[in-house]
């Protein structure tokens, strides 16, 4: 995984996005981007070449769910991988996430050690793909 | 499994040793278990806090998005302070007014009092026949000259209990202005309700959740083991593997 891949976090709870770019620094990412609503988070997407999307479900604005939609929807950011880390915890939405295109789903609260789990899945994935 | 019932068979695990421990006197070990248990508990109080932190937080973000709410804070409650503003400035100059009326006709009463009262003496004087012609000359002089201060004073009366009269016109503007206000308080409460009531069930988790559009957004589930919810990310793994992740 390379260290160097800049990463936009969205969370509407300002310590949340702090929490989640402690763990990421921590894991040794340090090009780090933040956003507060799927709003604002899509002009950056749009502006600026990340490499991955960390992003809250429930948030004021547009939710996470929706942003993941227009990413998806958008035919340069389509291939951007997506980690959803919410607190909604019922199986119709992780299933509805699944189906909208996430990569990975992460509940809250979670640990360093399950992020950097999900992280490395995705990217092996996406690794697996690209050379099948 | 889920996390719970790893985590209570977790704590049965620890008490059955600890049991055991105690009952073969080796209390080195029980401290341990004891100091284990606690700690298992205790990590399990910061998962709660942080659910809940998220709730709260989550719970006044719905309330700021609520569009009635948010108008009521952006121009309602504004609005309310500037009628209750300008209440206060209407009772402020009606009281004034009505004050000013009555500070006015106080010396004017005192003074038809007491000038009745003087000519009531001389009018008894001269019933009594104890007055001579000069002085009934000079008392017919004066009592025209009182009546006419009747007359002056009883209109300055008149005008000041009009002048009170009118001070009182605040009370049909300040009540409309007030019932305004009250409706406003009114709509904060019932704003505020919901909110405790939104937190509220989702603290309680009533059973009305279960009615709920299944793309609502919840938050934070606090209770586990509530059908359709995961306990924890290794449920959520499992199903997102059984969806082919």
């Amino acid at each position: 995984m390379d260290k160097n891949m800049k990463i936009l976090i969205v969370d509407d709870f300002s310590t949340m996005r702090r929490i989640i770019k402690g763990l990421l620094h921590e894991l040794g990412f340090n090009n780090l981007e933040e956003a507060d609503d799927g709003n604002t988070a899509l002009p950056l997407l749009k502006a600026g070449n990340f490499d991955f999307l960390v992003t809250d479900w429930n948030m004021p604005g547009m939710t996470g769910l929706d942003l993941l939609k227009n990413v998806r929807a958008d035919a340069r950011l389509a291939k951007l991988p997506v980690l959803l880390v919410t607190a909604e915890a019922k199986r119709e939405q992780i299933v509805e996430a699944a189906q909208a295109g996430v990569n990975g789903y992460v509940v809250k609260p979670f640990t360093a050690n399950t992020l950097k789990e999900k992280m490395d899945k995705i990217f092996e994935r996406i690794a697996t793909t690209a050379q099948g | 499994m889920s996390a719970l019932d790893s985590r209570t068979q977790d704590y049965l695990a620890k008490a059955r040793e600890l049991v055991v421990q105690i009952e073969a006197g080796n209390t080195e070990r029980a401290d341990e278990l004891l100091d284990e248990l606690s700690g298992l508990r205790e990590s399990r109080l910061f998962q709660d806090l942080g659910k809940l932190t998220r709730t709260l937080h989550e719970a006044i973000s719905n309330f700021q998005l609520d569009p009635r709410l948010s108008s009521l804070a952006r121009e309602d409650i504004p609005d309310a302070r500037d009628r209750l503003r300008y209440v206060v400035t209407k009772t402020e100059e009606s009281a004034n007014r009505t004050l000013k009326a009555v500070e006015d006709s106080i010396p004017l009463a005192k003074r038809l009092s007491q000038r009745a009262t003087e000519h009531q003496e001389q009018w008894e004087r001269f019933l009594r026949r104890e007055m001579d012609v000069k002085e009934f000359r000079m008392l017919t002089h004066s009592l025209r000259e009182f009546l006419g201060g009747i007359i002056s004073d009883s209109t300055s009366l008149g005008k000041n209990l009009s002048e009170v009269l009118l001070a009182q016109e605040f009370q049909d503007i300040t009540g409309q202005v007030i019932n305004r206000v009250i409706q406003v308080v009114q709509d904060v409460e019932d704003g505020l309700v919901e909110m405790v009531r939104v937190c509220g069930s989702r603290i309680q988790a009533s059973p009305q959740d279960d009615r709920k559009a299944p793309t609502m957004l919840e938050g934070p589930q606090i209770d586990p083991k509530k059908s359709g919810v995961v306990a924890n990310q290794d449920d959520v793994d499992s199903l997102l593997s059984s969806l082919g992740f």
